[in-house]
């Protein structure tokens, strides 16, 4: 059996996130990743699940799959990808990061951090530093993650600000990450070049902060079904299961896409 | 001026020390990007941070700093001190914030590289 490929975009904010478009509702999210031919996104707010419920509802009578997740800020300032399979996953991992999040929002300063149904509806506003970070190692939010059966990914890898190598100098020994995400301002080839010291899988995804970036870069997987058990699979490389980033030449392309609006 | 010397006179809380307390401080770097230290520290500084992950000590010992303190109250993870005194980097801890501290230092002679 052949399998298919699935084109991914699993880092993508939802009005929630402080820093992100009030415009990234539930429905408008799924549609303009079904817009831009995903299979299956990633929900990922920071250090907050509790939007995922709703983009999970969203997607219910689309052809895009939604994965819970969440982008947890560690003590140490590195930026960390949870990627899940069930929404509840998800909120246990917020449980523990509400535990762990010192401060409050203010909103003049950061943003507003809406809770909205699936239609968008405000149903409240969390008062939660969200812009914050915890104080969890890295090591701790990912055996957090890991006990939770989720995807432990380093986010945009090739940033400065909150990247685990601008953070810490380098990884540390013994973290055990599934992945290296590279923001949408890296090439693949200069990510590998770059981090070529790493035994680790590159993927690239979009960091989407408002609706026109959401699968401005994606990755490719060839997997049985958009679950995390296939997607570690693929990290892997194992039974036929490969990830593929998309060329530079397609990043480009939609990164003229999303100017032309 | 030896880590000792900004010790006693400092007032800051000995982590780990051994004999790198007697090693002499050239100048100083203040920076909470590992990466940044990596790239601009010089051999023989003082290093001025918040972060205390173990990452610390391997960036001091690669770039052969005399010595990390830590600001605000910040305390060494465990597994960070371990490292310290495995390498004898000498990790010291003080209640001030960073810009304070590094201005007593600056009063003391202690320069960064311009």
């Amino acid at each position: 059996m052949i399998l298919p490929w699935f084109k991914a975009d699993l880092h993508v904010h939802t009005c929630l996130s402080p820093c992100a478009e009030l415009s990234l509702g539930p429905r408008a999210i799924v549609a303009h990743a079904a817009g831009r031919d995903l299979d299956v996104i990633g929900v990922c707010d920071h250090n907050s699940a509790e939007n995922v419920p709703a983009v999970v509802r969203a997607a219910r009578n689309s052809n895009v799959r939604v994965l819970p997740g969440m982008e947890v800020t560690s003590k140490e300032e590195v930026h960390l990808l949870a990627i899940f399979d069930r929404p509840e996953q998800a909120l246990q991992l917020q449980a523990i990061v509400y535990q762990h999040l010192p401060g409050g929002n203010d909103p003049e300063a950061f943003g507003l951090q809406p809770v909205v149904d699936e239609d968008h509806e405000v149903l409240g506003f969390s008062e939660r530093l969200l812009a914050g970070a915890t104080d969890l190692a890295v090591e701790e939010v990912v055996a957090d993650i890991h006990a939770l059966d989720g995807l432990a990914i380093a986010s945009h890898v090739d940033r400065e600000a909150f990247g685990i190598f601008g953070q810490l100098g380098f990884i540390p020994d013994g973290l055990e990450l599934d992945a290296l995400e590279l923001s949408p301002h890296t090439s693949p080839e200069e990510g590998r070049r770059r981090f070529a010291h790493y035994a680790l899988p590159f993927l690239q995804f979009s960091d989407a902060h408002c609706l026109e970036e959401i699968g401005r870069t994606s990755t490719y997987f060839r997997i049985g079904e958009a679950s995390t058990a296939e997607i570690r699979r693929a990290l892997r490389g194992q039974q036929g299961r490969r990830v593929w980033l998309a060329e530079a030449a397609a990043c480009a392309a939609a990164a003229e896409r999303c100017r032309a609006g | 001026m030896t880590v000792r010397d900004i010790v006693e006179r400092l007032e800051l809380e000995t982590l780990t020390g051994g004999e790198g307390l007697d090693r002499e401080i050239t100048g100083g770097y203040a920076s909470d990007l590992l990466s940044d230290v990596m790239a601009h520290a010089e051999a023989g500084n003082v290093w001025v941070t918040l972060q205390t992950h173990r990452n610390i000590i391997a960036v001091a010992t690669l770039k052969e700093l005399t010595a990390v303190v830590l600001v605000n109250g910040r305390m060494a993870d465990p597994d960070t001190r371990t490292a310290a005194r495995q390498e004898q980097v000498p990790v010291l801890s003080c209640l001030l914030p960073a810009f304070e501290l590094i201005g007593r230092m600056y009063q003391m002679g202690i320069r960064g590289h311009t």
